[in-house]
């Protein structure tokens, strides 16, 4: 029987405090090697670039899922609003190319407007983000099924789909960038900058302790709401870039919400709220990405994606689970 | 009412019979303006093996959540059991009950995983079930394109076709596997200790409760229950089908009847007879609109809907049960 547990005295080992991006770096690392060695070819500027550009929507929907797991939320939704997006993207451009930018305007309204909703459920009517999510999730599927009676019409315009798969070319150096690439660079500059705000420093609070936050003056609810209309953004964001490279079907968001929080919490955001950055975030979405890629390279059965998918994520969990043995 | 009074520390029946009844009714009265009739004893029968179902995994789910866990990995669980146990049986009626047992050993294995996930390791319970259900995937994925294995035919006739008047032996199983659980948790130590758990851990292992130990045993539960689910769906199909569970969204749906049940999602509240009620509540929507011939997707909107709805009364209850 032990009644005093020596309460983690910390090790004042390298410098890795818990949510930092140092663990994750080292991972995508390793990666990195371990590509080179097998694939030499895909480090070489052009086709990592192609890899940088194809991993935009996830790394943005990891972005934005961010956003409401450190403020202490869930976002189930986003997944299907993806594919909600990209199917009601096709039905109203219907191939017309000038309808291309008021649909661009119309989807992120609608990103937003879905944020709103689960944010506004979340904190005004207090149903666990959990639920509301989830509810999203199930009524979005259903509607979007429902507008389009069960097989999507019509079509993206070129001028749509350029943005996921065109790229410049014959840039010096890098060979070609393509127009995602920069989407994504603008955007998760624009995220780092936001968690350096003000409005950043509050998120994490909220997350960490509402009650606190609360009572220094901070209005949670407001906070929080942000943070989901932000994850819609995001989520219309990729859905344009998912469209474009990949067209349009039913499939095009399935699955990307758990994808997304796997990746987050591989960049060493804590579940619950209150720890972790917007870039180890990103990093998870590109780790997870790169390990596709890799396991491709390796020749894995496609199929056992999800497999190594579980293993990467309860052994990193597992990991910084153990390392900061205080909650 | 009086037989409650005489047991204060029970809570009301939840309003989830509440609910129940108003739809029922509602329900009965518009498919009858249609010119149908909701109660015949087809749709009821459908509408208690859709139930029965759901209603083993909700069960199952309505443990962990109660000890402030979670389980997403069930409809993993779910689908490798549908294989297991046609597999194991090949169509011979000999092998009914070495194919059950080793379900429910495979199913308590996963639980165990889970579970020791959860408590030693520390993992947040929503990523370990996930990984652990995406761990599950890919072995499916990887070795089944379709159905495999046959289930032993009289497993077929008994619990997937067998009834008692207009109730499914299926649905007499969960009923049977409801009172097991409504007793352990009102009557034994263990369910005592669980929802101690689920309401503050910190106090439930002061107060000499082995947290570690309880939740562990409520994540074997659950697995076996879906493990349950699968044996049942089994009998239902005539074999193994490695994505019955996935399809039929039973991880999403089963936490989603619970939480309708009025058990609180943060753990420690609520119980297995309002899960039980939810599963039905969710059920009786879909024999409804089967009935009108509404359109499936429809469907889908307003059973998201009807989740949000009947969790945002519950907070506001408890908000003004907390002023």
């Amino acid at each position: 029987m032990q009644t005093v547990q020596p309460r983690s005295l910390p090790l004042r080992l390298p410098r890795v405090r818990p949510g930092g991006v140092l663990p994750i770096l080292l991972i995508l690392a390793v990666l990195l090697v371990l590509v080179g060695i097998r694939q030499p070819d895909f480090l070489a500027p052009p086709s990592l670039m192609s890899f940088l550009g194809r991993s935009a929507p996830i790394i943005l929907l990891a972005a934005g899922q961010y956003f409401v797991i450190v403020s202490g939320e869930f976002d189930l939704s986003v997944g299907s609003l993806v594919t909600a997006q990209v199917v009601v993207a096709a039905r109203l451009i219907d191939s017309d190319p000038a309808r291309t930018w008021p649909v661009v305007l119309l989807l992120l309204a609608f990103g937003a407007l879905v944020g709103l909703v689960n944010g506004l459920v979340t904190t005004r009517l207090r149903v666990p983000s959990f639920i509301t999510t989830l509810g999203m999730f199930l009524i979005l599927v259903g509607a979007v099924y429902l507008w389009s009676d069960g097989a999507p019409k019509g079509g993206l315009s070129e001028e749509f789909r350029r943005f996921g798969r065109r790229a410049f070319e014959d840039v010096p150096l890098l060979g070609r960038v393509p127009y995602a690439l920069l989407v994504l660079v603008v955007l998760a500059v624009a995220a780092v900058l936001l968690m350096r705000s003000d409005f950043g420093r509050t998120l994490v609070a909220v997350g960490d302790n509402p009650r606190t936050a609360e009572l220094s003056g901070v209005r949670v609810w407001r906070t929080r709401t942000i943070a989901f209309i932000l994850s819609g953004l995001a989520a219309a964001v990729a859905a344009i870039l998912l469209g474009g490279y990949s067209g349009v079907s039913f499939q095009a968001g399935a699955g990307l919400e758990f994808g997304a929080i796997t990746a987050v919490v591989l960049g060493g955001v804590a579940l619950g709220g209150g720890r972790g950055a917007v870039v180890g975030a990103m990093l998870g979405a590109l780790t997870l990405e790169l390990l596709f890629a890799l396991m491709n390279f390796y020749g894995v059965s496609g199929a056992l994606r999800s497999t190594v998918q579980g293993g990467i994520i309860l052994l990193a969990v597992a990991v910084s689970a153990t390392r900061s043995s205080s909650r | 009412m009086s037989a409650l009074s005489l047991l204060p520390a029970r809570r009301p029946v939840p309003g989830v019979f509440v609910a129940l009844t108003l739809t029922l009714a509602i329900g009965w009265l518009v498919v009858l303006l249609d010119g149908g009739q909701l109660f015949n004893q087809s749709t009821t029968v459908s509408l208690l093996h859709v139930a029965a179902g759901l209603g083993l995994v909700a069960v199952g789910q309505t443990l962990v959540i109660l000890g402030g866990s979670l389980d997403l990995s069930v409809a993993y669980v779910i689908s490798l059991s549908t294989l297991v146990a046609a597999e194991t049986m090949n169509g011979s009626d000999g092998a009914v009950l070495p194919a059950i047992g080793l379900v429910l050993a495979v199913s308590a294995g996963i639980g165990l995983f889970n579970g020791l996930l959860v408590t030693k390791l520390r993992v947040n319970a929503f990523i370990a079930t996930l990984g652990v259900g995406l761990l599950l995937k890919g072995y499916l994925d990887n070795g089944y394109d379709g159905p495999a294995g046959t289930t032993a035919p009289s497993l077929v006739q008994s619990l997937g076709y067998q009834r008692v008047g207009p109730v499914p032996v299926s649905f007499l199983l969960l009923v049977a596997v409801t009172a097991a659980a409504w007793f352990a948790l009102s009557r034994t130590r263990f369910g005592h200790h669980l929802i101690a758990v689920g309401g503050d851990p910190e106090v439930a292992r002061l107060s000499g409760v082995r947290n570690d130990r309880v939740l562990v045993t409520a994540h074997m539960l659950c697995s076996m229950c879906a493990g349950l689910a699968g044996i049942y769906l089994a009998s239902r199909l005539g074999s193994g089908a490695p994505r019955v569970g996935t399809e039929g969204l039973y991880d999403l749906e089963s936490i989603a009847a619970v939480v309708i049940g009025g058990t609180a999602l943060a753990g420690g509240r609520g119980g297995v007879v309002g899960t039980v009620g939810g599963v039905l509540l969710l059920a009786s929507i879909d024999a409804i609109f089967n009935q009108l011939e509404v359109d499936a997707f429809f469907k889908q909107v307003i059973r998201g809907a009807i989740i949000i709805a009947a969790v945002a009364v519950y907070a506001r209850r408890a908000m003004r049960k907390a002023a």
